[in-house]
């Protein structure tokens, strides 16, 4: 059938006449919603969804407002990245598996691609992957893994031939947290806390049903998972901008304002707008079905912004600029940017040019795919991995 | 509201822009700066009469096309895309504009003059003047009703057949037409003199009025002249659009050149130092984008000045400032980065690179300097400044 606004709100309220939200046990309820297909309407029926148009979400989440929801922010990486992933190139034996616990929040994602070798590089990985009979036997080293401490799942990438060049001998998995051989870490960050994680894999055995794609086909199918992750970092909604939180400082401190301060915030309040307007512009292309390419632009935009703001409100604070709040090495369940004090943001804002892409391989995307730029002449192109200079 | 581009808006660009690449190639518009005729008034007879734009923002029972800012921005920033010298913005603009604030017969007869492509006019105001700061009148009118001043820094006068000149009054202001050549006036003059300007594609002129014969089209009681202040203010949110064509001319001519240009046995525009920067570019271009359709929409939305204060007037004002502040100097930003990365071609008269930046920089002065934008949004935004 089609779906639309109206098909959409009535079988939300169909779903909420059997299932009491707040009688119901909140998984119970979480799980029957899954079956109903009103978790993500976009999904194909049968695995949470009803293959409705993507906008028809917001009907469904405006009707289930206020009913129990899956914590997003605690398992974004699963609906960001592995989600789509997993829909796009899993079995149908994976997608029954994974996505439901994964949408209700009973299991965690985390992303296992990145290694202290392989950063803007990430096909240079090493992380090797051997097959024994119908196993696979991983040995390596991921870093920057945040939630792998809480994660029952990870999304993984690894070298299972070394002998072609570096794009072509990868294969993607789906690592299990729990296996032997797996051991996470916290990785301790200028800010003193630790949302991220060392994970060390030491023979780690996985069988073969945990391969997500063809074997060799790992880089294709991980270009999907870090487009939803930018896609995931750059429109990310938030309860309040960094903007408006400097402005509240400005508001609030009226003996602290100088001139020089008060040009440069509103050089930034402009700045702000600008980068609204041209995400609404954006969200209007995509509407409309011609998705344009501002969408690589926003990250960097996002960075910047962020950054300068959250280095102008700590001179703006003066002596209090000269506090931190907390430099306790602590394990955050959940990142928020603005949560802590002026000090905290300046220097969290900082790994917003670097995680998901940094800016500059982002200027590169943008020079070579939007502007069609020559690429850089390259050294690795056509050398098998195991021959690359290291 | 859509910040996006409608069908008839894409029509009307395409009518502009083929007319453009076959009467206003960089070396047409070079060879004419030159030429002691600067403004191209042959090519302006064919924009406002077959294509229409003259009247754009003249509602169609005065004659005009009832279209809106959306429609007068899109002109823009294909003039600006080929820095045409043509008095568009001065006349169908801000003359425009001034004489829709002022209303009334004369007024309306006019428009109907201007939109139909009979007759060109110029708002005698200094194109840097401040939408939020509009100078007093520099010319007074006299009891015989004639007008009597100087006004430096104005475009498009030239070429304009009436001038439209703020003036004082023993008491309050008002806003008079001012035939450019008087027929069988007694004695009145009106002297037009070309500046040496920094924009060879819109260069200023030095008016001055001696007892000029004038019509009175306005009125204002106090100080203030709404009729300017209004122009100025729309005339701003529009230029950006303008600015945003220039932008994207010099990013587009800069990639063909780093694409093709080789040192070193590669193309220049394969090194990151150069690519990096050109990404920059196209992401404040993306915004510039964003914020000059925004404003225009502002605009659209809100055909008539309301009270000053009230939410839309607010609206306007924040939509008008940010595209201001941005677009100004991302166009600057723009030339500048077409001169340097085409390295010393772009230094050479021959190269069409200067005639942008020449324009970029004097669009950023004109209408009240991207700073000038910046303070007006101190109170919309609520941050306040220190005491």
């Amino acid at each position: 059938m089609t779906w639309d606004e109206a098909s959409v709100a009535e079988r939300a309220a169909a779903f909420l006449a059997a299932h009491d939200p707040v009688a119901m046990d909140r998984l119970e309820f979480l799980r029957a919603r899954f079956d109903a297909g009103l978790a993500w309407v976009h999904f194909p029926e049968g695995l949470g969804g009803l293959g409705a148009p993507r906008e028809l979400q917001a009907v469904a989440d405006r009707e289930l407002r206020g009913t129990p929801d899956n914590q997003p922010g605690r398992i974004g990486i699963g609906l960001g990245m592995a989600a789509p992933t997993i829909l796009a190139f899993g079995t149908d034996e994976q997608k029954r598996r994974f996505l439901r616990p994964l949408w209700t929040g009973e299991e965690v994602w985390c992303q296992l691609f990145s290694e202290p070798g392989a950063g803007s590089d990430l096909a240079t990985l090493a992380t090797r992957a051997v097959r024994e009979g119908d196993e696979w036997v991983l040995d390596g080293q991921k870093v920057w893994t945040s939630s792998a401490h809480t994660a029952r799942w990870g999304l993984l990438l690894a070298r299972t031939d070394p002998g072609v060049p570096k794009h072509r001998g990868l294969t993607y998995f789906v690592c299990d947290m729990r296996a032997p051989g797996v051991e996470v870490r916290p990785l301790r960050q200028i800010t003193g806390e630790a949302e991220f994680n060392e994970v060390f894999l030491t023979g780690v055995r996985l069988p073969g049903a945990l391969r997500l794609g063809e074997t060799g086909d790992g880089w294709r199918v991980a270009q999907a998972t870090l487009m939803n992750e930018r896609v995931a970092i750059g429109g990310m909604p938030v309860r309040r901008t960094m903007m408006e939180v400097v402005a509240d400082t400005w508001r609030s401190r009226p003996e602290l304002r100088t001139h020089d301060l008060h040009q440069r915030l509103l050089r930034l309040w402009v700045e702000s707008e600008v980068m609204r307007l041209t995400a609404a512009r954006l969200r209007e292309q995509l509407a409309a079905g011609h998705p344009g390419p501002e969408g690589s632009g926003m990250k960097l935009a996002f960075a910047r912004l962020h950054q300068e703001l959250s280095g102008l409100e700590v001179e703006l604070l003066r002596e209090d600029g000269l506090g931190y709040d907390d430099w306790t090495f602590r394990r955050p369940e959940t990142v928020d940017f603005l949560g802590r004090e002026a000090g905290y943001r300046y220097l969290r804002a900082k790994g917003n040019s670097i995680e998901g892409g940094t800016s500059e391989i982002l200027r590169n995307i943008i020079a070579e795919r939007v502007l069609g730029l020559p690429a850089e002449p390259r050294a690795d192109k056509d050398v098998a991995w195991k021959d690359l200079p290291r | 509201m859509t910040l996006l581009y409608t069908e008839v808006e894409e029509e009307l660009r395409a009518a502009v822009r083929d007319l453009l690449a076959d009467r206003c190639s960089p070396s047409a518009v070079l060879g004419r700066v030159e030429s002691g005729t600067p403004y191209d008034a042959e090519l302006w007879k064919t924009l406002a009469r077959e294509i229409g734009v003259a009247g754009l923002l003249v509602p169609e029972e005065l004659g005009g096309a009832g279209a809106s800012a959306r429609e007068a921005a899109v002109v823009l920033e294909e003039l600006g895309r080929a820095v045409a010298p043509v008095p568009f913005l001065a006349s169908a603009v801000l003359a425009t504009q001034a004489l829709l604030t002022a209303g009334g017969e004369a007024a309306g007869e006019l428009l109907g003059r201007l939109a139909a492509g009979e007759a060109t006019a110029a708002l005698a105001v200094p194109f840097a003047a401040s939408p939020y700061a509009p100078p007093a009148p520099a010319a007074a009118l006299g009891e015989d009703g004639t007008v009597t001043g100087t006004v430096r820094g104005v475009i498009g006068a030239e070429i304009a057949d009436v001038l439209l000149v703020p003036v004082r009054l023993t008491r309050g202001t008002a806003l008079c037409a001012v035939e450019a050549s008087p027929a069988g006036s007694a004695g009145g003059t009106v002297r037009v003199t070309p500046a040496t300007s920094l924009d060879l594609t819109r260069p200023i002129a030095t008016v001055s009025f001696a007892s000029a014969p004038a019509r009175v089209l306005a009125t204002a009681g106090g100080p203030e002249t709404p009729w300017v202040r209004e122009a100025l203010l729309r005339g701003a949110g529009l230029l950006a659009s303008e600015q945003l064509g220039i932008a994207e001319w010099c990013l587009a001519t800069t990639v063909a050149y780093v694409r093709e240009r080789r040192q070193f046995a590669r193309p220049v525009g394969s090194f990151q130092a150069v690519k990096h920067r050109l990404a920059d570019l196209w992401l404040e271009i993306a915004g510039a984008r964003a914020a000059a359709r925004n404003a225009a929409a502002r605009l659209a939305e809100a055909p008539v000045a309301g009270p000053p204060g009230d939410d839309a007037a607010v609206a306007v004002t924040v939509a008008v400032a940010v595209a201001q502040a941005h677009c100004g100097a991302v166009a600057v930003h723009a030339a500048e980065e077409c001169v340097q990365l085409h390295g010393g071609i772009g230094m050479t008269w021959e190269h069409p690179a200067h005639l942008y930046l020449k324009r970029a920089k004097a669009d950023q002065i004109a209408l009240g300097t991207p700073g000038d934008h910046r303070e007006a949004l101190a109170g919309p935004a609520d941050l306040p400044a220190p005491v």
